[in-house]
């Protein structure tokens, strides 16, 4: 089966100074799937994250070898417009973190750093994100009320609808669910699978029932490399690897 | 069942050899932040009680007369409040932009730690030298002469490392996760610095502006070569014009002329006005920032 693959990463090697935190992680990402990393407390699943959208140029000294490529192009050549690169590519952190500014202007945020005026088009947009956050019924009466009055979970969903206010190409997810509870989770859950049509989803998640409900592929890291990826269901019932299983078994250690 | 376990191996004597050790420490840090309060609330009784008789509608509305030793002390608060104002149309913008390019922009290194070190040695320099460097920059070899211009440079210029400071702080309290989640979005670092993280550094960079302004509203030496006169015989008209200022009124009358006995109430009067307008600045920047944070977390 011809495989289209969104983003793809070859032989990647990353660097925090002069400790290396990820080794040689080869791992394609298909175009409309959902791809959970799973893997222990510090084994880079983050790291690599971030560095799908460059988020850890943010931080000094770190170093990047090998490549990653969007659409084919490599996203680590010194042409391409980072700030260009980030808009295409949402992002939902672990801890919700809405700006201290309006539900409204959270959402519309977005849409004007990226130079929309146009105050109708920015309406409408933010009743659709909105909708596709799952969070409009709760919160179309009260769009100009702070953001920081919404529960955590209204929180999440609202970075959620952020990041999809920019219509992005994939969303980046770390840890979405760790701040929230069962049913706030389970909202998230549906509304991964829902985005799953038109997005590529990629989503950190310690919850090994929460990656096999909402993912197609799961990959296992562990002390910075790429243990074994693979289809979810194969992943969870028939793993290649004694590590794998030990891992998803939760035997590990 | 465990506690009671516990207490009952504790020795009674180290015990109570630890509450007396805390009770104790505890007294010491209450007795100090008494010693603070109180020093304050001495200064002020002192004035108030003083110069509380001098105050009067003429006082505040009136030119000095009879060669100081009647009047009022109007053209002094005038001088104060344009200085003032003056040294934070100067100094706030550079002061915040600086605390923006060292917090934001600046990458770790030599460059920065030069800034740095450079910064904190302005904030030790005594007072009366910036008069001194006021004088011969501003007033000589700007040829500004003595006016409200130099002078509010020169306090200006004093209030810098304070603004800069504050700025600073205020900038490191926003949460990271506020400048990932705008770069996320796809925003320049320009469009994050100045929609998200200098809105919600606000509160405490504005506070911070007003209390390096009012800490310069009080200084004396700065002023006394680049603005301040003895007497001036009209208010000013121009930022060009040389002033009276309160802190240099209070020091003229104090240590010159032959009437320092008589003026005395005057002295301690003008003294009240300006702790009146120092303390009412601070407040109105304590005011501020509490407005603005509760307005953060409402809107
Ligand atoms: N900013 C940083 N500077 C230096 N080292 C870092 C930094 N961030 C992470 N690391 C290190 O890189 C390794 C991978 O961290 P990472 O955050 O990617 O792990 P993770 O898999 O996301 O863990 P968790 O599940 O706890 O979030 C860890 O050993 C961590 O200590
Ligand atoms: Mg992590």
């Amino acid at each position: 089966m011809e495989q289209e693959y969104k983003i793809t990463s070859k032989n990647l090697d990353f660097y925090y100074g002069s400790v290396k935190a990820l080794q040689s992680i080869s791992l394609n990402f298909q175009l409309h799937q959902a791809t959970a990393l799973i893997g222990p407390s510090g084994c880079g699943k983050s790291t690599f994250l971030r560095c799908l959208n460059r988020m850890n140029d943010l931080i000094p000294g770190i170093r990047v070898e090998g490549e990653i490529c969007m659409d084919g192009e490599n996203i680590y050549k010194p042409s391409v417009d980072v700030v260009r690169l980030r808009s295409r590519i949402g992002m939902v952190f672990q801890k919700p973190n809405p700006f201290p500014k309006t539900i409204f202007e959270n959402v519309a945020y977005g849409l004007k750093v990226n130079g929309v005026k146009d105050k109708n088009l920015i309406a409408e947009r933010v009743e659709k994100s909105l909708r596709s956050g799952a969070l409009w019924d709760e919160v179309k009466d009260r769009l100009h009320d702070s953001a920081l009055s919404l529960s955590g979970g209204q929180q999440q969903r609202l970075c959620i609808a952020r990041a999809l206010a920019v219509e992005p190409e994939v969303l980046l997810m770390d840890e979405p669910c760790s701040a929230l509870d069962p049913i706030a989770t389970q909202k998230i859950e549906e509304l991964i699978h829902e985005l799953k049509d038109k997005y590529t989803i990629i989503i950190v998640t310690h919850n090994m029932q929460q990656a096999a409900r909402v993912s197609d592929v799961t990959a296992f890291f562990y002390m910075g490399k790429l243990i074994e990826a693979g289809e979810t269901d194969t992943m969870f019932t028939r793993p290649r690897l004694k590590t794998t299983e030990d891992y998803i078994t939760g035997r590990f250690g | 069942m465990k506690s009671y376990a516990v207490e009952s191996t504790g020795n009674n004597y180290i015990r109570l050899r630890k509450k007396l050790t805390q009770s104790f420490c505890f007294m010491l840090f209450r007795i100090s932040a008494l010693i603070n309060g109180l020093a304050l609330a001495v200064i002020v009784y002192f004035i108030l009680a003083n110069g509380w008789k001098a105050i009067n509608w003429t006082f505040l509305t009136q030119p000095p007369m009879d060669s100081m030793t009647k009047g009022g002390i109007f053209p002094c608060i005038i001088g104060t409040l344009f200085l003032c104002i003056g040294a934070m149309v100067v100094a706030f913008p550079i002061g915040v932009f600086s605390g923006i390019y060292i917090n934001e922009y600046a990458k770790p290194g030599r460059i920065l730690r030069i800034i740095r070190l450079g910064i904190s040695n302005l904030a030790g320099v005594p007072s009366v030298v910036f008069g001194l460097f006021g004088l011969a920059f501003f007033v000589i070899y700007l040829k500004m002469g003595v006016s409200i211009l130099a002078g509010a440079l020169t306090l200006g210029a004093m209030s810098l490392p304070v603004i800069i400071g504050s700025t600073e702080e205020a900038l490191k309290a926003v949460p990271d996760t506020y400048r990932e989640a705008s770069l996320g979005l796809g925003a320049t670092k320009l469009q994050t610095i100045f929609r998200v993280v200098v809105p919600a550094a606000m509160p405490g960079i504005l506070t911070g502006g007003i209390l390096g302004i009012s800490r310069a509203a009080g200084e004396t030496a700065p002023i006394m070569f680049t603005a301040a006169v003895f007497s001036s015989p009209k208010l000013p008209e121009s930022v060009f014009d040389e002033i009276m200022a309160l802190p240099y009124h209070i020091y003229v009358l104090a240590t010159a002329g032959t009437e320092i006995e008589t003026t005395r109430p005057l002295q301690y009067g003008t003294a009240l006005v300006l702790i009146a307008m120092v303390l009412g600045m601070n407040l109105t920047a304590i005011i501020l920032r509490s407005r603005l944070r509760k307005k953060m977390r409402q809107i």
